[in-house]
């Protein structure tokens, strides 16, 4: 894969470069010598450029690795090999080689909103102590500034102070996730990872819960990395879209390009996928078979074997899987076959 | 009140520890006093005379059957808060009072006496030190092992978790009472009562740390994986403080519970290594110490029932260790509660 610079819509430097990011996990077999029998490519090969401001947004089906890269990003794994540039006062570090105490400072800088709601808050500590924590742990406040602090972060995120003494088991869903994005919140972060922050909720306090986040990174200047499954909460939220399948990105572009012209014949099938609020509009998912197993991946391009454009001798060659190519100057594809498809179709690449 | 049982037997509880911390007070004797003139003397009646409590005096009317009859009219008047045997309260205060006492030669015995003419009384608070504080000592121990090993070994998974399950599968897979056995065998037999305590402890916590160990891994292991905790690890936590306020509070709960459980099997394995001749040695009492001095033929035959006390007082305070064990969980798990209903 290339190293040269990922093209985006905007100048200036990126806060974050994602480099050929890999995380793989062993498969050992069952015993008491656990040998190593296999390996998962959770994420294979994922490189992207994310600037400040911005927010891009991972998607893909169960097991194609969005939150494991989100993680390995924030290094809560240790990523396998691959490079995490990460910019932060005219500074950049490699966050996947630094030592975790050299690390520790810049956590600070990087925030994390988690899935589930009802196990990302420690049930024995209240909300004050959960929201305090970050503070706590990096020495940056105590007494009644902790107290201050936390209750303008609670107050932020639309809760109460009085809040602050209260257990997690007393909150809703939402209100929880609300006390969640307060705990990132409150470290002033320049980046936060949301790892499908929207999806154990409530439709209506989705949407409560994603102006929210909206809200708080126009006021604060975030960086967003949003792993979502769900297409249209990726649409209304994210500025660039990256398409993972089988722990790679296939697809990555501007939200709207991807939306209006996905070239990668899995975005498509995704795309086509989202339900439309209408019982005449016919539901259109051309793809057969189950997503690929990222402990055994076909060989040549992972989706091949349910893609209904695959060319045999083409698309399934033993070795180096597609790569991941600008198709135009911001929309990048990892598949073979774009060009052909367009033409077959008649839809010329926009 | 909510849960009346569980307060009953808190309180039922709280009585045995105060009354066996307060043993020397209460007790008219220290365990080994003996009297050869009244042995397997039964219970002394009491009675008012002269506006002040009186024990009954007692003559030995057949030898052979250790039956005493009483002498009617005849009794010693009971004084209260007299002097008798120094000791020291609590082991701190030196003082020589005892909540009651009566005069020399006679004697009183609340719960009669033994072959040797020793209180039972006495004994059976005395005893009531060692087999309710051995539970606690115990459960000190094992919690710590259990908490360290299994918490180790579920944290940071590995090698060490599998060294640490081994080594307890291969600790729990020898019989327990065998093992007892052989342990006790390998230290010596003359140890100083305070010594044979601790020895008695550390083979009953080296027996059972390994289940508590394994369920507080499990916890561990589960707890690990929720998000809070890798919350904390990306928030820059050290494992060590991730262990100490997000997995050692969320298993606390559990480990209240699990401790009120398994006093019993403390207080039970003591009774059975001194039923065995195991454990603690005469003179001193402890509750399986009496019961198996209890075994004696003449006890059977001819009915000297209150030599079989220690084993009520086991029974009852094992009983309610598991009611109180079944509340804690009740209100720790309110959950287990609806399921089992």
């Amino acid at each position: 894969m290339s190293d040269t610079t990922i093209q985006n819509g905007r100048g200036g430097e990126p806060i974050l470069s994602v480099r050929n990011l890999c995380k793989y996990f062993p498969i050992r077999s069952k015993g008491f010598i656990r040998k190593q029998v296999g390996v998962v490519k959770a994420v294979d090969q994922v490189s992207f450029d994310l600037m400040p401001g911005e927010t891009l947004g991972l998607v893909g089906e169960s097991g194609s690795g969005k939150t494991t890269t989100a993680r390995a990003i924030l290094r809560a794994f240790e990523p396998t090999s691959g490079e995490v540039f990460f910019r932060t006062n005219g500074r950049t570090v490699d966050l996947a080689q630094i030592s975790e105490r050299a690390l520790k400072p810049l956590r600070q800088q990087m925030q994390m909103i988690f899935q589930d709601p009802f196990s990302s808050l420690n049930p024995r500590m209240t909300v004050g102590d959960i929201v305090g924590e970050p503070l706590m742990i990096h020495g940056l406040a105590e007494g009644d500034v902790l107290r201050r602090k936390v209750e303008e972060a609670l107050v932020r995120v639309g809760l109460k102070a009085e809040h602050r003494v209260r257990y997690p088991h007393a909150f809703s869903g939402g209100q929880r996730q609300r006390i969640g994005i307060a705990r990132a919140l409150i470290m002033n972060p320049a980046l936060i990872v949301a790892d499908e922050s929207v999806s154990a909720l409530d439709v209506s306090v989705q949407a409560q819960v994603i102006n929210l986040l909206e809200d708080i990174q126009e006021e604060y200047k975030l960086t967003y990395i949003f792993v979502a499954h769900d297409l249209s909460v990726i649409r209304h939220i994210c500025d660039r879209v990256a398409v993972m399948y089988g722990g790679k990105i296939v697809e990555l572009a501007e939200t709207e390009t991807l939306f209006e012209n996905p070239r990668h014949p899995y975005t498509r099938a995704l795309i086509s996928a989202i339900p439309f609020p209408d019982p005449d509009v016919r539901l259109q998912f051309d793809i057969k078979g189950e997503a690929a197993d990222p402990a055994d991946l076909p060989a040549g391009c992972s989706f091949h074997p349910r893609c209904p454009h695959a060319k045999q001798g083409v698309c399934d060659v033993r070795g180096e899987p597609p790569e991941l190519r600008a198709i135009r100057p911001d929309h990048r594809a990892a598949c073979v076959r774009v060009e052909e498809i367009a033409e077959e179709e008649g839809i010329p690449i926009r | 009140m909510e849960r009346p049982l569980g307060l009953a037997v808190l309180i039922l509880l709280g009585c045995f520890y105060l009354v066996a911390l307060f043993a020397d007070f209460i007790s008219p004797y220290t365990p080994p006093d003996q009297s050869l003139q009244k042995t397997y003397h039964p219970p002394t009646a009491l009675f008012w005379e002269n506006g002040r409590l009186h024990v009954q005096r007692y003559e030995l009317a057949d030898p052979d059957d250790m039956v005493y009859r009483k002498i009617e009219g005849e009794g010693a008047p009971v004084r209260f808060f007299a002097r008798g045997h120094d000791y020291r309260l609590m082991g701190l205060i030196p003082t020589d009072r005892h909540l009651f006492l009566v005069d020399e030669p006679d004697r009183i015995y609340l719960l009669g006496s033994d072959e040797t003419g020793r209180d039972n009384f006495s004994r059976l608070l005395y005893g009531a030190r060692i087999s309710l504080s051995i539970g606690l000592v115990g459960i000190a121990i094992i919690m710590v092992f259990g908490f360290l090993a299994g918490g180790l070994a579920g944290y940071f998974g590995g090698i060490w978790d599998n060294l640490t399950m081994r080594f307890i599968e291969l600790v729990m897979a020898v019989p327990g009472l065998y093992l007892l056995l052989v342990l006790r065998g390998t230290f010596p037999d003359e140890l100083s009562p305070g010594q044979t305590f601790f020895l008695i402890v550390i083979i009953l916590s080296f027996l059972a740390w390994g289940g508590t160990a394994r369920i507080i891994r499990g916890m561990t292991l589960s707890l690990r994986n929720r998000q809070f905790v890798m919350a904390a690890e990306v928030l820059g936590q050290s494992p060590l403080k991730i262990v100490g306020k997000h997995i050692l509070p969320n298993v606390f709960s559990y480990l209240v519970v699990a401790a009120s459980l398994s006093i019993p099997a403390f207080i039970l394995g003591e009774a059975a290594l001194s039923f065995l001749g195991l454990g603690i040695q005469e003179p001193s009492a402890s509750w399986g110490l009496m019961l198996s001095q209890a075994q004696d033929m003449k006890v059977f035959m001819l009915n000297f029932w209150w030599l079989l006390l220690p084993g009520a007082a086991i029974f009852v305070t094992v009983i309610a260790f598991n009611v109180l064990g079944d509340v804690f969980r009740d209100i720790v798990d309110p959950k287990q509660k609806f399921l089992n209903r």
